[in-house]
């Protein structure tokens, strides 16, 4: 017999953590997706973030279709094939004062969208980017995406051969003020990047390896679980402290790099490779570079700058939403008119 | 202009000294790219407007940066005639390059006014020569060598006005004008222009019949091109996000919208109320707006062909999606790439269609420099009442060109925000279908993101998608939403700007036109009616969808001629969608489609040979 529910817990806004769930997933069971689906859940409900707050942003491809199956109680923009940088800056224009999250897939963003994603690390916009990246098209059933890797077998038996294009790389250089790479499998690291995310002002540009089950998830594969558990090379250990968080986290110093976020955050990066500095850009560009020699997968924050002006910053636009200016701000008076006509006359 | 083959235009007839032509003449002037001949031939035009006389100025330029031979023609016209002419009558040969083939492409009676050493009298004896030594009068008034390029062009100004009997002070306001907060500059240029009118009065004896004098006609009015009047319009909107990517004729546009948001939308804090993104492309552009509109801003992008066959793929998702945003589309001569530089109405087709599937957009059809404000601000209210990308379409010679208009109104209406509900509103009605037809108007309530209120989301989608905007692959839930897209692009007819009706006697013949061809139209129609004795009604088209009046002209004339500029016949093609079948066999097709603005005389042939006159 139901007697009395517990009270669910709930985080500091008072909301369970139900709030942030959202439909049921369509894509295959297993799918590396689901996870990234469920970490987001997880640090927007950690974190306290109010899900009116926030725009779901995605573009086409299995893992844009992912925005429906988390934070129902978000507005959600699943454009077209490689376009969602430019809808998530125009609904950033228009609302300065929202949270976007971008989901992206590899060949959403690399392949076909490639162009718009370059222009977008440039902006340096207020949002988080994140390719859920698999290596192949899952939904057209199994092509090599430009991230897969050379050498990387397919499961029709072909070889890829063309090198892949590094996401994070290509960030660093651009102008993305916090880059890094993970692994849905690792629950933790994960976790953290995405809370500091959150934290951060600025372009997020997460690169997620997400395995794909069906298509590319056998030997032979750079981008299995089995790959992944085996290659995965953390270059730091990522820990992050929320402002309204009140821990003592008992670390070396000296093995530490504490980056004061925004918000009164802190990221705490346990230094794993030798003195790595997340905040020297071509030294991180460097590092990536030489792992891509060795046949390295780094994962970890590789770059982080929380000082370099936002889009919005620059366009030095008013703090509300330009969307809902009143008419009052936005239609000049009649004489502004009157002037024009006289000095056309 | 180097076409030398265009015959004299009936109108004309032989020219001679001894009557005079008042009021009644284009003056061509031949220059190179990047010469600076633009600030002269505004001052001219200024000019000729300045004494009361109807003028409009056409610039045809080279898709070029500098060097190749551009063209400004300036038609004075006591009868307000503002339309491209087929000749000029008044050639000021300043580019040796084509000066030969500018000769020899004046009537019979016109004027030469020219270098000296270019000695183009040798081509023609029936044409009055002045021969002007211009590099040693310029020389004289500037001893810069540097700026003698540039000063040169002024020193023409003045042997026309001399020649012309324009009157000097109202050219002196005109340089001042143009020179506005530069006093040194004024005085370098308005000593070039006296050194010019000197030197006319000084050495030539009038010999032909061309004279400007004094009328009453302009006072009041305003000169401006099309592209700044669109920006003037889209800022009047309260426009917010301008998303764009640089394309002929269209970047004046966004340039005219940027410098007024500059001018007035800037707080007292210095804080911009807007957005203005030069984006990576066109794809970007319309991405932006689209995101933006979505997020509830006024946005706006605007290119030209090329960039709308780039936009394809969103327009789509626009009318699926059901986003609001504008696009102005300042048409040049296509297909492909074309000719950047020359104008066509040719994208209305594509545009009316644009993208795959089912798509159907809303189209405005400005028709003056007017139209360009009134409509430009009334696409940003239509986009949101309707829910749609709302397309403008202008075109080079209305966007670039200076056009003499009446001034513009303000705006009667606030702003129409269309159908967004607020928290409260949905705490009331506790929830909403994004796309159910609640009104029976075809049009679903939407909210903006940042609503709050737990049942505020919905989820966009350009796939298959129900009332509630739930992802579907149901027969029954796909269809209904079309269907309903069908209403709402039905019940646009209703919203969108009516057609003007220009003349509307009892004749049997009309005729049906939009956008810069309503310039040369007009004109044509007097002539038809001197020539022929013809008289025929014209209603101008305003909008896509058509709205019903346009129905019932086409049913009450037998004949029904439809003029445009672009070689399919277009807005005819489009008609024959719209129309019953047995109206369809009344519509009859005159077309202009060589890059040139169309003219009185072309449409008027056209008609005479089509009616067996």
């Amino acid at each position: 017999m139901a007697t009395a529910t517990p009270t669910p817990k709930t985080n500091r806004i008072g909301l369970p953590v139900v709030e942030y769930r959202g439909g049921k997933s369509t894509l295959c069971a297993g799918c590396g997706h689901n996870a990234i689906s469920e970490r987001i859940i997880d640090a927007m409900f950690e974190m306290g973030v109010e899900p009116e707050r926030v725009m779901k942003m995605s573009g086409i491809g299995c893992s844009s279709k992912s925005p429906a199956y988390f934070m129902s109680r978000a507005h959600s923009f699943n454009s077209v094939h490689g376009r969602m940088p430019s809808v998530t800056t125009g609904a950033v224009l228009a609302n300065r004062t929202m949270m976007a999250l971008g989901v992206s897939g590899d060949g959403d963003t690399v392949s076909i969208g490639i162009g718009q994603f370059v222009h977008m690390m440039r902006r340096n916009l207020n949002m988080i980017y994140i390719i859920e990246d698999n290596g192949v098209y899952g939904l057209t059933k199994g092509q090599f995406s430009a991230t897969a890797d050379i050498g990387s077998k397919l499961k029709t038996g072909v070889i890829n051969e063309l090198p892949p294009i590094d996401t994070c790389a290509l960030a660093i250089q651009l102008g993305a003020t916090f880059v890094g790479r993970s692994f849905s499998g690792d629950k933790k690291q994960l976790l953290a990047m995405l809370k500091a995310a959150i934290a951060h002002r600025g372009t997020v540009m997460l690169d997620v390896i997400s395995p794909c089950v069906t298509f590319n998830d056998h030997e032979g594969s750079t981008k299995s679980y089995k790959f992944m558990q085996e290659n995965d090379e953390p270059i730091n250990e990522v820990g992050f402290i929320a402002s309204f968080e009140d821990i003592e986290v008992d670390y070396d110093s000296g093995q530490v790099y504490d980056v004061q976020m925004h918000d009164g955050s802190s990221l705490r990066l346990r230094k794993l490779h030798e003195n790595y500095d997340p905040t020297d850009k071509a030294n991180a560009v460097r590092t990536l570079m030489e792992a891509h020699e060795k046949d390295e997968i780094l994962t970890g924050v590789f770059y982080i700058d929380t000082q370099k002006p936002t889009f919005t910053d620059l366009l030095n636009i008013v703090d509300e939403p330009l969307a809902t200016l009143p008419e009052s701000l936005v239609r000049p008076p009649k004489s502004a008119l009157d002037s024009l006509m006289a000095n056309l006359q | 202009m180097a076409t030398g083959n265009l015959a004299l235009g009936q109108e004309q007839g032989t020219l001679s000294a001894r009557q005079r032509i008042v009021n009644d003449f284009s003056i061509i002037v031949a220059t190179v790219n990047g010469s600076g001949s633009q600030s002269a031939n505004s001052v001219l035009l200024k000019s000729v407007f300045g004494m009361g006389v109807p003028v409009s100025g056409k610039n045809l330029f080279p898709s070029n940066i500098a060097g190749l031979p551009t063209w400004y023609t300036i038609r004075a016209s006591k009868d307000g005639y503002v339309a491209r002419k087929r000749d000029s009558e008044v050639l000021v040969a300043l580019n040796p390059e084509t000066a030969r083939e500018d000769m020899l492409a004046l009537p019979t009676g016109g004027v030469a006014i020219y270098e000296e050493h270019l000695n183009l009298k040798q081509y023609r004896s029936d044409v009055v020569s002045y021969p002007v030594p211009f590099d040693k009068i310029t020389a004289a008034v500037c001893p810069e060598a540097k700026l003698r390029k540039l000063v040169k062009n002024m020193v023409y100004v003045g042997v026309v006005a001399q020649l012309l009997h324009l009157d000097l002070t109202v050219v002196e306001k005109g340089v001042h004008k143009q020179f506005a907060r530069k006093q040194k500059v004024f005085d370098l240029n308005f000593g070039a222009v006296k050194a010019g009118y000197d030197y006319a009065q000084n050495t030539f004896t009038k010999q032909d019949p061309f004279v400007i004098a004094p009328m009453n006609e302009t006072a009041g009015k305003i000169i401006i091109d099309g592209n700044a009047a669109c920006g003037m319009g889209a800022v009047f909107a309260g426009v917010t996000v301008v998303a764009w990517y640089p394309i002929t004729p269209s970047t004046s546009l966004v340039e005219a919208t940027t410098d007024l948001l500059k001018k007035f939308r800037v707080t007292p804090e210095g804080k911009a109320t807007f957005a203005v993104v030069q984006a990576e492309d066109e794809l970007a552009a319309i991405g932006m707006v689209l995101g933006a509109g979505w997020a509830g801003a006024r946005a706006m992008t605007s290119t030209s062909g090329p960039g709308i066959s780039l936009m394809s793929e969103f327009a789509g998702l626009g009318y699926y999606a059901e986003l609001p945003g504008v696009i102005f589309d300042v048409q040049r001569t296509g297909p492909s790439t074309g000719m950047p530089t020359r104008t066509q109405q040719s994208d209305l087709l594509s545009v009316a269609f644009l993208s795959h599937g089912d798509t159907r957009h809303v189209v405005l059809l400005p028709g003056s420099v007017k139209e360009c404000f009134e409509l430009s601000y009334a696409a940003f209210d239509l986009a949101e009442r309707l829910q749609t990308p709302v397309f403008v379409l202008s075109d080079l010679d209305l966007g670039m060109n200076n056009w003499m208009s009446e001034p513009f109104n303000y705006p009667d209406n606030p702003l129409d925000r269309g159908k967004v509900l607020t928290a409260e509103e949905l705490e009331r009605l506790g929830g909403f279908a994004r796309y159910r037809d609640a009104d029976g108007d075809g049009i679903g309530w939407r909210t903006l993101p940042g609503t709050n209120h737990p049942k505020a989301a919905y989820f966009t989608r350009g796939s298959g998608h129900n009332d509630a905007a739930g992802y579907t692959e149901k027969p029954d839930e796909y269809q209904a939403v079309m269907d309903r897209l069908a209403r709402k692009f039905e019940n646009a007819r209703k919203l969108v700007p009516a057609p003007v009706v220009v003349k509307d006697g009892t004749s049997k013949i009309g005729f049906l036109a939009f956008g810069s061809t309503d310039f040369a139209l007009r004109e044509s129609l007097d002539f038809i009616e001197k020539e022929y004795g013809k008289s025929a009604d014209y209603m101008r088209i305003r909008a896509y969808p058509f709205a019903h009046e346009i129905h019932d002209f086409v049913a009450s004339h037998e004949r029904v001629y439809v003029v445009e500029q672009n070689r399919d016949a277009q807005l005819l093609s489009l008609l024959k969608l719209d129309l019953p079948a047995d109206h369809v066999t009344r519509l009859r097709s005159i077309l202009n489609y060589n890059g040139l603005p169309i003219d009185a005389r072309t449409i008027a042939d056209e008609f005479a040979t089509k009616e067996g006159l």
